[in-house]
């Protein structure tokens, strides 16, 4: 099968003038006579090395990748728009990309001429255009403002009408840099349609995209760009998999680093003056009320005359970490350290999500646990056996106080954790579910079975 | 470069929608529309009549009518003048289409260079019944007549070339649409628009003559005012010939520079 799209060696490096090069002007550059200096900037970044990939006709790859890891330029290279440093870009067939929608509309002309003129730049003839013209206007669902000037269109109708246009061009390699987030449900539909007509029909598409679960379903590869490099390539839930595992892996770190932040910024508060330590709007004494529990300001207080020296996160295998799937077992592990004995203390823990609701919040006083003591180094910990939450980013809370409210140390929000889910389902809490139905009802998979598979 | 030059033809469909486009969008919302095609020129030509008609009267026998002279001269000239300025940033202004989509860029100027000779021809109108009703002014005989188009072929491609240049040369160093508003002012007064060529000293005449416009004002004014044959002639041929090389030359400055454009602008 012949290549439809070929990427030999590709390598693109953008220049990076410095700060002084972005002053310069014609004036400065004669005077100083750094023109030729100036023009050949030592400064440079890579945004795409060393690519390498074949693209046979009729097949849909999927371009997955962080933002700034070459995507964009990658697909501006084999569109041409812009030339690769070194390396070789081979495209058979007629382009187009849809890269950005309604670029070259004029605001102050009817939607109608920009029609053919967009056309016409992206390579029909007038007679062509006027054939597919009814169809185009249909399918952007603008039938009664075509003639209207563009610079009244809001900013729906224009995309939808740039897409429209770009799409009836009826190219032999299609590129999409991310514009399917252009309309309504309705209207996604229909360009996935579009898109699964073209596949029909035999055509190339090129797809830049950061909706994983499009690549997985639409696409017949998958490559994962990462820092302007290939970093995987091939069958797509498989490249999509090892995307996702290497995405947690670094929010991993990010979260660990904010937390690391976050208790720094705690420990500097004084440990053995509670009343420095809470803050204005956290007067100790209401440190446990209900109002309290539901602000959602960070810190710690408390006297410290038990302190919890350390909280950690474990994963189902027992590791310490950020990154949890929903459904999943998740455990709290708290150290503890009472430098003389006590017998009247409380643990509690609560979780927040981002918006700061209380998802769920107990203590030991409230299930019924009465303290008996506590002296020198202890362990605690709270056993989530499933995470019945959906995806997002949470907070906990830890504490330990006495029963009557009094704060030995407090940590308000201190620590994050992300719930990942490969559903996107809303709400706060998952309960465990399944679907059934009767014999005269019958549904089938859309997505491939991993979609919907947590563990994955 | 004679390649891009050459596939230039394909897009032949492309220019003419965008000149008609840029013609369209100039007055789109102004009350007068396109009549500001011809107004424009003729408050110019007011200004300049009412400065050198009766606040400096310094009549030049030769150049009367003034007027109408006056207008031989400025018509071409804002065609010339407003097509280097806006080419000069049209790049830079277009650059949401050289980043996002496949386009040859010299497109623009050359569309820039073409809307302002619609402009032009929008003037000629005017410039038709001044000659009409000019009082004891000839009309120019047809076999003159005949010249015109290809003077203003001659402007064509030296102002093509004059933009693709400039053009190019903006996206890199921005101040140059900063300056060429002053070098314009100063190249209006070294052309011969409001004074005759022929009456200016003759050292100054030789000097004027390294001015390429001159020789395209000139020959404006031969075949529409002066009387007598169209002397200028071989003048307009040997600045054709130049003006054709001037733009293989721009064209390659532009096209050497192509690249640059889509990480610059």
């Amino acid at each position: 099968m012949a290549n439809a799209i070929e990427l030999t060696n590709v390598s693109k490096v953008y220049r990076r003038y410095s700060r002084k090069r972005q002053f310069a002007t014609l004036k400065s550059a004669l005077l100083s006579r750094s023109l030729v200096r100036d023009l050949n900037p030592e400064d440079t970044f890579p945004a795409v090395q060393d690519v390498t990939f074949n693209l046979p006709t009729g097949r849909t790859l999927g371009v997955i990748g962080r933002n700034g890891s070459g995507k964009s330029t990658l697909l501006k290279l084999v569109a041409g728009i812009t030339k690769p440093t070194t390396g070789s870009v081979k495209v058979n067939g007629r382009i187009s990309a849809l890269i950005e929608l309604g670029a070259g509309f004029h605001p102050e002309i009817s939607g109608r001429e920009n029609v053919f003129i967009n056309g016409i730049m992206l390579g029909l003839t007038k007679r062509e255009i006027t054939r597919r013209f009814d169809e185009i206007v249909e399918f952007a669902e603008l039938k009664d403002f075509i003639d209207a000037p563009v610079k009244t269109y809001s900013s729906g109708m224009y995309m939808r009408l740039g897409f429209a246009v770009a799409i009836h061009v009826d190219p032999d390699v299609l590129l999409v840099d991310e514009v399917l987030a252009v309309g309504d449900e309705g209207f996604t539909h229909k360009c996935l349609d579009k898109f699964g007509e073209f596949k029909r029909r035999g055509k190339t598409i090129l797809l830049v995209t950061h909706s994983l679960g499009l690549v997985e379903r639409f696409c017949d590869e998958a490559l994962w760009m990462d820092g302007g490099k290939k970093k995987g390539t091939g069958d797509p839930v498989r490249v999509v998999g090892a995307y996702i595992t290497n995405v947690e892996k670094s929010e991993e770190a990010t979260l660990a680093a904010a937390d690391a932040r976050a208790h720094g910024s705690a420990a500097a508060m004084s440990p053995d003056d509670p009343a420095s330590a809470a803050l204005p709007d956290h007067p100790i004494e209401t440190a446990n009320a209900p109002t309290d529990m539901f602000r959602a300001t960070e810190g710690r207080w408390g006297s410290r005359e038990i302190e919890i020296t350390e909280v950690q996160l474990l994963g189902p295998d027992g590791t310490a970490g950020h990154v949890f799937h929903s459904g999943e077992p998740m455990t709290v592990r708290l150290q503890l350290r009472a430098p003389v004995a006590m017998e009247d203390f409380v643990l509690g823990v609560g979780i927040f999500n981002a918006e700061g609701l209380c998802c769920y919040g107990t203590n030991t006083s409230i299930e019924e646990l009465k303290a008996v003591r506590i002296i020198g180094d202890a362990e605690a910990k709270f056993d989530i056996a499933r995470l019945d939450l959906v995806e997002g980013t949470y907070k906990l809370d830890v504490a330990v106080h006495k029963q009557d409210g009094y704060p030995f140390d407090y940590h308000r929000l201190l620590y994050t954790f992300r719930v990942k889910s490969r559903t996107k389902d809303v709400g706060i809490y998952r309960p465990e579910h399944s679907w059934s139905f009767s014999e005269s009802m019958k549904f089938s998979r859309t997505s491939s079975p991993g979609d919907l598979d947590d563990s994955h | 470069m004679l390649h891009n030059l050459a596939a230039l033809v394909k897009y032949r469909g492309l220019i003419q929608s965008l000149v008609v486009r840029d013609v369209k969008a100039r007055y789109r919302g102004s009350v007068l529309g396109f009549f500001w095609s011809f107004i424009n020129p003729l408050l110019l030509l007011l200004v300049y009549s009412f400065v050198f008609g009766y606040v400096l009267p310094n009549k030049v026998p030769s150049a009367e009518p003034y007027p109408l002279f006056l207008f031989c001269g400025i018509l071409p000239w804002t065609w010339f003048a407003s097509s280097l300025i806006e080419s000069s940033g049209v790049l830079v202004s277009g650059g949401n289409l050289i980043k996002k989509v496949l386009f040859p860029a010299e497109v623009l100027p050359i569309v820039t260079v073409l809307a302002n000779m619609v402009h032009f021809l929008f003037g000629l109108p005017i410039l038709l019944i001044f000659l009409l009703f000019a009082k004891g002014h000839h009309w120019p005989p047809l076999s003159e007549l005949a010249w015109f188009p290809v003077v203003m072929l001659v402007q064509l491609i030296l102002t093509t070339a004059f933009a693709l240049i400039l053009s190019a040369l903006t996206v890199h160093f921005r101040d140059i649409r900063d300056i060429l508003s002053n070098i314009l002012t100063v190249w209006f007064f070294a052309t011969p628009v409001i004074y005759p060529w022929f009456d200016a000293p003759q050292g100054t005449k030789q000097f004027l003559s390294f001015n390429p416009m001159t020789h395209v004002i000139v020959s404006y004014q031969e075949i529409l005012f002066f009387e007598g044959p169209f002397g200028h002639l071989k003048w307009l041929l040997v600045l054709g010939v130049i003006s054709l090389f001037f733009f293989l030359f721009g064209y390659f400055i532009f096209d050497r520079l192509r690249d640059t454009f889509a990480e610059e602008v």
